[in-house]
């Protein structure tokens, strides 16, 4: 874990309001796992106070690539980063997700949920799995990123809701229909709770062991302040709260405490 | 030197042969290794360069007068890969309760304008825990440690104060009446002077260590607080704890915090905790550490001169895990660039 200052390579804007951020950091990409974040500071001065947590969507060659959504004043600063200007960041932050090698793996993204999706499914592919990536969005125009995925050698499949694009209905229900015919050793998810908690019904009743990565607003990112918390439940089915930034932000479902 | 004696039952030799295997642990890090051996050889000396920040808190030194704020640093060892915790005033933790605490639901945040609001609920492993797990860990560290306490009942914090004293490698006792987001105890104690003061006596009656009170600013008038629990025999006082908020969340029309209601902490308490600070040291005799917002030198400077003996940085801790660092770095070349000797020279010089 470090604190740093790392130079801008290139912001490219690839939608309207999304962003794919390039930053050297070589003490940083040299140890980041797919599932972590790196923790930014957005602007210089007091307001905006808190630091952005934004998930490593790709790490290599000493550099950090994020893909995020421009939402609020903090993403919008970065997004007016150009390349040679510094950004303060923490990183590598939380727990990744869990790798395997040689196995078939389910990734299930919905819209932005494919930002840390897409660094797991590189390196599950070069652990040499087999990769059925499931890309859900609300329509065709919030799906970035495809001809970069298709070239991991993944089976890319589509959703949106309103049949824009591929299948019409929930990245979930896709999902459900390939798991009726196929079998899968590990499944992944990142998305909105609704949907992941549909992926965690999903991949209990088919006894796939399956893992999420969880948002919660944080302060800290390191664990020093325990305001990022979710419901967990431990072995005895007692609730109690972990930190998102250092107990996740990936998690195993079946620990997740999905009612709240 | 003043940490043997602070640190009865600690054998130096055992102490620093685990210092030796933390210090090769940590070396791949290129951080807090590089403060271990302070004890004999310190490499940064907060004296040096002809500047004293050596202050004195009733009974209690502290190698200068930087701490961090209780519930913002964790048990320290969070902040361990980004700085060398033997270089603060002191270490303070997270508040103690006897039993477990769980906590308040989420969402517990929320950014405010240049503010925090949080409603984090006192969460933490109980006393049992941090006897066994987290201190071990805390007393490898030269600076003395402050526990902070809160208790449901009197007696619960008379129980901690007795407990926790008989532990070793405690320094002082930080005793939190000030929390807003638990419903019992906490600021129900720190609100009527009267309870404020038999807390403070309770705790006085079980403990040898200094005892430190931490006051809330959510009441008319703090001054009559503070000389209440001056009266009861407090040692010292922490102000100020985080003042009641909220915040609204329009698109939804509910509040941002599942408490509804939270404490607001960072830059934008900063005027009221100073004033808080000023009025306190001149109604009372014994020493005021001042919190609220100091995210730089210079705002820990204004404390000082407001009357605070020491200091402690929480929020800014949180954005920039160095900040505590920067304000002891930044309050001696403050000291140097003014000529002068002795950071005592500050506290209270407030020119009116
Ligand atoms: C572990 C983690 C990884 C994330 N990875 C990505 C990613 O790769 N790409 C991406 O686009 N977004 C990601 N997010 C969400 C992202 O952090 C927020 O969209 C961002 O903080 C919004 O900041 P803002 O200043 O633009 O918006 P504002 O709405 O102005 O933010 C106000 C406050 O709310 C917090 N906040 C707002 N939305 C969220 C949220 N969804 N989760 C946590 N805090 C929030 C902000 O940090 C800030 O403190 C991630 C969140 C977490 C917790
Ligand atoms: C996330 C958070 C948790 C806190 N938890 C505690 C606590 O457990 N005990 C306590 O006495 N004060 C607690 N506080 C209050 C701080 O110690 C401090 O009094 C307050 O935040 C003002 O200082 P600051 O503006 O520098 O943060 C907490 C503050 C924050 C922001
Ligand atoms: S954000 Fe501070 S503990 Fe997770």
């Amino acid at each position: 874990m470090q604190k740093l200052e790392a130079e801008v390579v290139a912001s490219i804007r690839i939608g309207p309001d999304i962003c794919l951020l390039r930053l050297k950091a070589p003490a940083i990409a040299a140890t980041a796992r797919p599932g972590q974040f790196v923790h930014l500071r957005c602007g210089e001065g007091l307001d905006p106070l808190l630091r952005r947590p934004l998930s490593i969507h790709d790490s290599g060659d000493g550099e950090l690539t994020l893909f995020y959504q421009v939402k609020g004043r903090g993403t919008a600063w970065l997004s007016r980063q150009h390349p040679g200007s510094k950004v303060d960041l923490l990183g590598p932050l939380g727990r990744g997700f869990t790798l395997v090698s040689g196995r078939r793996l389910a990734l299930v993204a919905g819209g932005l949920g494919m930002a840390p999706l897409f660094f797991l499914a590189r390196q599950a592919r070069e652990l040499g799995n087999e990769v059925d990536f499931f890309y859900g969005a609300r329509n065709s125009r919030g799906l970035h990123r495809l001809e970069a995925l298709e070239d991991l050698g993944i089976r890319l499949f589509i959703a949106t809701d309103d049949g824009s694009a591929g299948f019409r209905g929930p990245v979930t229900a896709l999902w459900e229909k390939q798991l009726k015919d196929n079998h899968y050793d590990r499944a992944y998810a990142c998305g909105p709770r609704p949907a992941l908690a549909a992926f965690a019904r999903l991949a209990a009743a088919a006894a796939v062991p399956a893992e999420v990565s969880l948002e919660e607003r944080m302060a800290c990112g390191f664990g020093a302040c325990r305001g990022c918390v979710t419901a967990l439940r431990d072995s005895r089915g007692e609730k109690y709260y972990e930190n998102v930034c250092t107990g996740g932000p990936v998690f195993d479902v079946a620990a997740v405490c999905w009612e709240g | 030197m003043e940490q043997a004696e602070k640190r009865p039952g600690v054998n130096p030799k055992e102490e620093d042969e685990k210092l030796g295997a933390r210090g090769k642990g940590l070396a791949g890090t290129g951080c807090a290794g590089s403060g271990l051996k302070s004890r004999s050889t310190p490499q940064e000396p907060e004296t040096g360069a002809g500047v004293n920040l050596e202050v004195q808190l009733g009974d209690l030194t502290l190698p200068n007068p930087v701490m961090p704020a209780s519930g913002t640093f964790g048990f320290g060892e969070e902040y361990a890969p980004f700085l060398d915790l033997n270089r603060l005033g002191a270490l303070v933790v997270k508040t103690i309760t006897l039993e477990p605490t769980p906590g308040n639901p989420p969402p517990r945040l929320m950014e405010t304008p240049s503010g925090l609001l949080n409603s984090i609920g006192l969460q933490n492993p109980g006393l049992e825990v941090f006897l066994r797990e987290k201190l071990p860990y805390l007393r490898r560290f030269t600076p003395p440690l402050i526990v902070n306490i809160a208790g449901r009942t009197v007696e619960e914090y008379g129980e901690l104060a007795a407990r926790l004293s008989a532990a070793e490698g405690i320094a002082a006792l930080e005793v939190n009446i000030s929390c807003p987001n638990v419903r019992e105890g906490g600021i129900v104690f720190g609100t009527v002077p009267e309870m404020a003061a038999r807390v403070t006596a309770t705790v006085k009656g079980q403990t040898h260590l200094p005892v430190i009170v931490k006051l809330t600013p959510n009441v008319t008038d703090i001054t009559v607080l503070a000389r209440a629990v001056e009266d009861a025999g407090a040692d010292a006082l922490s102000l100020i704890n985080t003042l009641q908020g909220m915040a609204i969340d329009l698109e939804t029309r509910r509040p941002a915090l599942a408490n509804i209601v939270g404490g607001l902490s960072g830059p934008a308490i900063k005027p009221v905790a100073l004033c808080a600070v000023w009025r306190v040291a001149r109604a009372v005799k014994i020493p005021v550490i001042g919190m609220g917002g100091i995210v730089t030198a210079r705002d820990a400077l204004e404390f000082l001169l407001a009357g605070a003996r020491a200091v402690a940085v929480g929020t800014a801790g949180l954005v920039n895990p160095r900040a505590i660092i920067e304000v002891i770095d930044g309050i001696k070349a403050y000291l140097q660039e003014q000529g002068l000797q002795d950071v005592n020279e500050l506290v209270g010089a407030l020119r009116i």
